[in-house]
């Protein structure tokens, strides 16, 4: 797998590429600035890129800004965000062209290193990995149209924010897997979510998670 | 203006003119006592009394002139020297602090020219719109009365029926004249006080340095207590997480050959300190200067601030560039302590925040449809703002009715800086 990676910082530059390598993702290229990201992403078309927030040269936030903007350009294009603190608002920014194949965890993330490179391989595929500190942020609101849903049905969305399976959710709620299915089932009625893959309706009911 | 709003703020300085003159004449026996009160500061005992005593009516009256005179546009700020240390009325200390202040002096100096001022624009200010009513009545009051008139406006003697109609016109113009001129006469009084009640530029130099001294120390203190705590969060905290990381990691070191299984524990358990000592990090910096603020100024981290809430919490926000960063740190600190305040206290079902730039000042308004009846001075959250604030020369006031809506609106005295960098974010 095809990895561009984006950090500032050498050390934790090194030590990404060293993690990611030593678990078969072959880096192509590893930038330390936001100006060059853009045209790596553009150029190399990863299968997936790891992207610090906030990078040289003003030090804001560049690094989300050129991953939303690769993925104006490249669709799609799997990008996990790493950051020292996570804000709803830039998971929602992440999320609003609807297209999935997106993560963003707080850079703690990395020290649990399977759980870390799994996340990488489920943004490379498609699928959603929220920060389960960005997931607790948003618990205290209730606010149509999550007002409608149950207290376990808020819990199984913001799971699966965070990207797990139905069978991790079942195992994490002490519950059984068809009572899993029929909470998504519940959550996708009732945000009236149009039918489509499984997959992409997740990511719709995780935005409407956000944006609530 | 709509023609509603040109006739109720004249209707309004018409009462204003009313007012004017028996507070005129209050003057006058407010200046006699003056007099006296002065003649006997040397009489022991009653002097001392007399005189503050005298001098407290005289300030009421002063004090009320210059109210008077904001409402007519013209702020007139209070000019008096702060007592230095309480001092009770009839003492040396409380007489000498009035007797050296230039403002006493100045509002004995008013009393009279203020009197003949206000006395002679409130009576131009009732007597124009006076004689327009006689004229619209002429008719009606002169065949009641009978030809008692000889004349109006500009046709003297009035001689028949035709001439006595052309007074009504005259007289509706002359009213229209009065009420529209009437603001701007109590303004011309408003100003001819404003030359000896507001305040000279020496004593507003005191004024503003004895504030700023009052500010500076708040500011100086309100640091230091920061400095404090963050050195402590760190010391009790990230610090010593560290060395017991540093602890284990070197005992899983030592461990590593003789007993793999236990090493490995020891590990895991260092991964997890790491990532504790990282929680606190983010907290104390969260607190320090929050990251989002950095990243996206004061705008982008109000919406995340506000996207957090379990209030729903509406941001408008037209602020053209990025504020110096010292102010969006107060001004971020500022909103955010009204919108603890509001998730507190208010029971709202909805929230709001506007933040926007007159080209002087930044303002912030946050305003909630809860219950209402915030007070100021029983919460400590108002006071902090209000102190914040103050450092940059900035204000806060407050409007919360019970039964709501709750309303804070804070400013911040400051210039745009550079360009935005990021392009803004979609709402909250």
């Amino acid at each position: 797998m095809r990895v561009v990676i984006a950090e500032d910082l050498a050390l934790l530059r090194d030590g990404l590429i060293r993690l990611l390598e030593a678990y078969g993702f072959e880096v192509v290229a590893a930038v330390d600035n936001g100006p060059s990201l853009l045209p790596a992403l553009v150029e190399h078309r990863p299968d997936v890129a790891v992207v610090d927030v906030r990078l040289p040269p003003t030090f804001t936030d560049e690094g989300l800004q050129a991953a939303i903007a690769a993925r104006v350009e490249v669709p799609g294009l799997p990008v996990l965000v790493l950051s020292q603190h996570v804000e709803p608002l830039y998971a929602r920014e992440l999320l609003t062209d609807r297209n999935g194949g997106v993560g963003y965890l707080l850079k703690d993330r990395i020290a649990n290193v399977t759980q870390f490179v799994d996340a990488v391989r489920r943004v490379a595929s498609g699928g959603t990995a929220m920060d389960p500190e960005v997931v607790s942020q948003l618990l205290a609101r209730r606010q149509p149209p999550l007002a409608a849903l149950t207290v376990r049905e808020r819990e199984v969305l913001g799971l699966m924010a965070e990207g797990r399976s139905n069978g991790a959710i079942a195992q994490k709620l002490f519950i059984g897997d068809k009572a899993v299915s029929k909470h998504i089932n519940g959550i996708f009625t009732k945000l009236a979510l149009p039918p489509s893959d499984d997959d992409h309706r997740r990511v719709l009911a995780v935005l409407a998670y956000l944006n609530a | 203006m709509d023609s509603r709003d040109w006739i109720r703020d004249g209707v309004r300085a018409l009462a204003g003119g009313a007012l004017a003159i028996p507070l005129a004449v209050l003057n006058l026996p407010l200046l006699v006592l003056s007099v006296v009160s002065l003649a006997l500061v040397l009489v022991p005992g009653l002097g001392m009394l007399l005189f503050p005593l005298v001098t407290r009516l005289v300030r009421a009256r002063t004090g009320l002139a210059r109210r008077l005179a904001g409402r007519y546009g013209v702020p007139i700020a209070t000019p008096y020297r702060v007592l230095p240390a309480p001092a009770r009325i009839g003492g040396p200390r409380r007489l000498r602090w009035l007797l050296t202040d230039p403002a006493t002096w100045r509002d004995l100096a008013w009393l009279l020219p203020g009197a003949v001022a206000g006395f002679t624009l409130g009576v131009l200010t009732l007597a124009v719109p006076i004689y327009g009513v006689e004229g619209i009545l002429l008719i009606p009051l002169w065949t009641w009365l009978g030809g008692v008139w000889s004349g109006y406006g500009a046709i003297w003697p009035i001689q028949t029926v035709g001439d006595g109609f052309l007074s009504l016109p005259q007289g509706t113009l002359i009213l229209i004249i009065g009420i529209a001129a009437a603001p701007h006469l109590m303004q011309a009084t408003a100003h001819a006080d404003r030359l000896l009640l507001a305040p000279t530029r020496n004593a507003e130099l005191r004024l503003r340095v004895s504030r700023l001294t009052e500010t500076r120390a708040d500011t100086v203190d309100a640091q230091a207590a920061e400095l404090r705590r963050i050195e402590r969060d760190l010391h009790d905290g990230a610090q010593a997480r560290l060395v017991s990381l540093g602890m284990t990691i070197g005992m899983a070191e030592d461990m590593v050959e003789d007993d793999p299984a236990g090493a490995r524990k020891l590990l895991a358990e260092a991964r997890e300190a790491s990532t504790a000592a990282l929680v606190e990090l983010r907290h104390l910096v969260r607190g320090i200067h929050p990251p989002v603020l950095a990243e996206r100024g004061l705008e982008g981290a109000v919406r995340a601030l506000a996207l957090a809430l379990p209030v729903p919490t509406e941001v408008t926000a037209a602020l053209p560039a990025r504020l110096e960063t010292p102010v969006e740190s107060a001004g971020y600190f500022a909103v955010a302590e009204a919108l603890a305040n509001l998730t507190r206290h208010s029971f709202a079902r909805h929230a709001w925040v506007e933040l926007w730039h007159t080209g002087e000042s930044l303002v912030m308004r946050v305003g909630d449809d809860g219950l209402g009846g915030a007070d100021p001075a029983g919460g400590t959250g108002l006071r902090g703002i209000e102190r914040r604030l103050a450092a940059f020369d900035g204000t806060m006031s407050l409007s919360s009715p019970p039964g709501g809506p709750t309303v804070v609106t804070m400013e911040l005295p400051c210039a745009l800086s550079s360009p935005r960098t990021s392009p803004s974010s979609g709402t909250a």
